[in-house]
């Protein structure tokens, strides 16, 4: 017969654990991306209407801690949140689920977390 | 199955619905049966129902018992959209002079218009929907203020009657049938904000995660078919909230 009581706590599921992280990753990552956006398309704009040329630009960005630090936080939010949306789309729509497609994700993440660094190194280095 | 003429199945004068009623079994093959029903005043859909099986064909297999909006067992699909057939009048939900009935999606149909429920109230069990009582009867009586904001927030999510309209609208119950749907999660709700629940943690982890609260794409289907206009995406979101609060503060 069992011993446990109405009160005491069972084990929480890692999984569970787990997934309701991914979720508050998300969220978080998806908030950093708002700001980061709007940030990014307003230098965009601002930079293009001043009539900069591409090497003016880069001569601003070059050496700019806050730049690189700006587009590095950019970059990482994009690493977190894109494979973690495209985790959710394979679940749903291609019935992928499981250790492979959490591979899969984290490969993404890593690959775009890698391109962005490129581009970061690119401009602001 | 013979196709009732619709001499035999028209009631005395008048006008006249034009009926479609999915008949079938559990292997999912089925069609559609033409019936002629009698238009009346202030006719629902479940007297609809009712007519066909006592006048034209006592076979037709469906549910109810209350009839006033109570019980939750006759929601049915009504022209595609789940509806608590009791209270739905047919002047309200009729295309032409047309009414397609059929049974609740997101469920196996057990014949005709009858669905099988089991699945949906197991992930009641599953969301931990029983009350974990942290009082023994020696205690005295909880006190809970009615105004408090976690009582207001129960008020507003406690009618449910499980008839399985929200969940027979969910979309991503139709992506993911391991998600533990609207009603399941509106009841952890619940408890949730219930201050003399004891396994509130255990809770947050069972709603957690693919199957669970974080898998709502918040398309609010269930929150506009609810018959009882409840808000099964705002115990949802809550439920969001609690369990990202909860990995903040460590516990989860």
């Amino acid at each position: 017969m069992s011993t446990k009581g109405v009160l005491e706590r069972e084990p929480l599921s890692s999984r569970a654990r787990g997934e309701a992280r991914a979720w508050v990753a998300q969220r978080v990552s998806a908030a950093v991306l708002a700001l980061c956006v709007l940030v990014h398309l307003v230098t965009m704009i601002v930079a293009v209407r001043n009539g900069l040329s591409a090497d003016a630009i880069l001569d601003r960005t070059r050496g700019n801690l806050a730049w690189a630090a700006f587009y590095s936080v950019f970059v990482l939010a994009v690493g977190v949140h894109a494979p973690l949306g495209l985790r959710v789309v394979a679940a749903e729509w291609l019935q992928w689920r499981g250790r492979s497609a959490d591979i899969a994700c984290v490969a993404i993440g890593l690959a775009l977390i890698a391109l962005g660094a490129r581009a970061v190194a690119a401009v602001a280095l | 199955m013979p196709e009732p003429s619709a001499a035999k199945n028209t009631g005395a004068g008048g006008a006249t619905l034009d009926v479609r009623v999915w008949r079938g079994g559990a292997d999912g093959e089925g069609r559609y049966q033409r019936f002629s029903v009698p238009r009346l005043a202030s006719q629902t859909v479940l007297d609809v129902v009712t007519w066909i099986q006592r006048h034209a064909d006592p076979s037709l297999a469906y549910r109810f018992a209350c009839r006033v909006g109570m019980c939750g067992s006759c929601a049915m699909s009504v022209n595609g959209v789940a509806r608590w057939t009791c209270r739905t009048h047919v002047a309200k939900v009729i295309e032409g002079e047309r009414l397609d009935i059929a049974p609740l999606a997101n469920l196996p149909v057990v014949r005709d218009l009858v669905t099988d429920m089991r699945e949906f109230f197991d992930k009641w069990a599953r969301a931990k929907g029983q009350f974990q009582p942290t009082a023994t009867r020696h205690d005295d009586f909880a006190v809970v203020r009615p105004e408090s904001q976690a009582r207001a927030q129960v008020d507003a999510a406690i009618e449910c009657i499980g008839c399985g309209v929200c969940y027979a609208s969910c979309e991503v119950v139709a992506w993911n049938p391991e998600y533990l749907g609207p009603a399941a999660l509106n009841r952890a709700w619940t408890l949730v904000r219930d201050e003399r629940d004891g396994a509130r943690l255990d809770r947050l982890a069972a709603v957690s995660g693919d199957a669970g609260c974080h898998a709502c794409h918040t398309h609010t289907t269930c929150t506009e078919r609810c018959p009882k206009h409840l808000s099964p995406t705002a115990s949802i979101a809550g439920l969001k909230r609690a369990t990202a609060l909860a990995i903040i503060k460590g516990d989860l």
